[in-house]
């Protein structure tokens, strides 16, 4: 009797251990790529933090997205990584005494930004605010669809990142994959989110999104001049958001971003806060500049302003 | 010779002398006047030529020229000398009949008309209140003559819109570009589609 029950006993260890030891070896192998996936999925699995790749690295991983980006949308797609310049600082202005609230720039910014359209993401959101009571988004209309605008007793206001020098949503990131770089431009490293969402709870703008599901591009919609920080396609299940448009911005000579050169109006005004000869500058120390939410110590660099 | 007589030839005397004196002293040369500093009256002939009105812009630099897109004409009504090279300018400030009645004058049409902008004398070219005669594609000029505060900020490149790279190359876009100059109100837009609401999409 206690030589069955010792048996027993020792069975049971053993295939406690062996449990054990067969789960662990599944979970592991579940959380890998499958065997049969492709040496890219690999790479990308292993692939390490932005900030932290070397030289050679960071060719091998952009050299891979615009394999992979190319071979998904059917034609040439450039992934580059272009480091931000040297002083400069970039700023952004809006003239709310312009803005007639026509929803140029939303669309421009999905088309330049490669931006998902079903389910819909825009970056930029105009909301429509009432002439006599101000800045109060208790009364913002952001689904107003009237058949000429501006309306009558109306004004508008596009609010988008504002790149705070402060931003709440960079302290959040539980794993640093959001961050702002030294021309003032918060990114994302898109490979590095794991989707928690936390930095879109921190955000007083409401200018993060998250890409709920596979995002949807005409592939001869794509705008093949790619960012990896900025406009490159994004995977399911990472949280994006307005980069001053980084793959025109840092060029030399850099083009304005997507918005402002939309706008039918001028009402965007875009530039370098550190140069005392930019547009920024002049109606900074020019005009009545709005700062959105300056009571959240956030810092914005984009400034609202009234020209008139 | 009786009284009656002499009377008229000194007339015609008095007359033909002052004549004389007119020609001889031409009436638009004069003397400029003026205080200087020490309060001293300073005195200056000038000559007819240096006393007619030309533009002149003493101790300030002439207006930059901007680089801008080619101004915004309507079909097939530029260059104006085509139909004007050989009209007679009527300056007679009128309703025009025959021609151009598509443009209605918007613009402070009480104390202005055509040839307040547009030169006369050639029609291809726009015409400052200095009698500076441009070209339309410095038409900002003569826009700013009147609007100065928009102009001061559309040089800088906050009123309207500059294209080309921020660090780079810039163009401006001429006033006409986005106000008729006829009728300068800025005309509402049709919107682009608002945005899907939550709950509404289609996936």
């Amino acid at each position: 009797m206690s030589d069955q029950k010792k048996k027993d006993d020792h069975a049971f260890r053993l295939s406690r251990r062996k449990t054990l030891k067969g789960l662990v070896a599944g979970v592991g192998a579940l959380a890998l790529p499958a065997s049969t996936a492709s040496a890219s999925v690999w790479e990308e699995f292993f692939q390490r933090h932005f900030r932290e790749l070397s030289k050679k690295e960071l060719k091998d991983v952009l050299a891979r997205l615009e394999k992979d980006y190319s071979k998904q949308y059917g034609k040439q797609v450039s992934v580059k990584a272009t480091p931000p310049i040297e002083g400069v600082k970039f700023g952004y202005g809006l003239d709310l005494s312009r803005c007639i609230g026509c929803r140029r720039c939303v669309y421009g910014c999905v088309a330049e930004n490669n931006q998902s359209r079903d389910p819909q993401i825009h970056w930029i959101r105009v909301v429509q605010l009432e002439k006599e009571k101000g800045v109060d988004f208790d009364v913002a209309e952001h689904y107003y669809n009237p058949k000429k605008v501006p309306e009558k007793g109306h004004f508008y206001m596009p609010v988008q990142c504002q790149q705070c020098e402060n931003p709440p949503c960079t302290k959040v990131c539980p794993v640093q994959a959001t961050w702002q770089e030294t021309d003032g431009i918060v990114v994302v490293d898109y490979n590095w989110c794991i989707g928690c969402r936390y930095c879109m709870a921190a955000c007083p703008y409401g200018a993060r999104h998250f890409n709920w599901s596979k995002s949807s591009i005409p592939a001869d919609e794509i705008n093949p001049d790619t960012h990896y920080l900025g406009n490159r396609p994004r995977p399911i299940g990472v949280v994006e958001k307005c980069t001053f448009c980084v793959q025109r911005t840092r060029e030399q000579p850099g083009r304005y971003p997507a918005c402002e050169e939309i706008c039918p109006v001028g009402a965007r005004k875009f530039g370098n806060l550190l140069d005392p000869e930019s547009e920024m500058r002049y109606l900074i120390e020019n005009k009545r500049v709005f700062i959105f939410k300056e009571d959240l110590n956030t810092r914005p660099k984009f400034f609202y302003f009234y020209a008139t | 010779m009786s009284r009656r007589s002499v009377f008229p030839a000194l007339l015609t005397i008095a007359a033909l002398s002052l004549a004389l004196v007119s020609i001889s002293t031409p009436a638009n040369a004069a003397k400029k006047k003026y205080f200087d500093r020490s309060g001293n009256l300073v005195v200056e002939e000038k000559t007819a030529a240096e006393m007619s009105r030309v533009y002149k812009v003493q101790n300030r630099e002439p207006e930059k020229t901007y680089a801008v897109p080619p101004p915004p004409f309507s079909e097939d009504i530029f260059p104006c000398s085509d139909c004007h090279a050989d009209m007679e300018p009527n300056l007679q400030r009128r309703q025009l009949e025959d021609m151009h009645t598509d443009i209605v004058l918007h613009h402070a049409e009480g104390q202005r008309w055509c040839l307040d902008c547009h030169n006369p004398n050639d029609r291809d070219k726009l015409r400052l209140v200095s009698g500076e005669v441009i070209d339309f594609s410095e038409s900002y000029r003569l826009c700013g003559q009147c609007h100065g505060d928009k102009f001061r900020d559309w040089k800088v490149g906050i009123h309207g819109k500059r294209t080309g790279y921020w660090n780079g190359d810039k163009q401006y876009l001429l006033c006409a570009h986005c106000h008729n100059p006829h009728d300068p109100k800025f005309k509402p837009l049709t919107p682009k589609p608002p945005p899907v609401r939550p709950g509404q999409a289609r996936h």
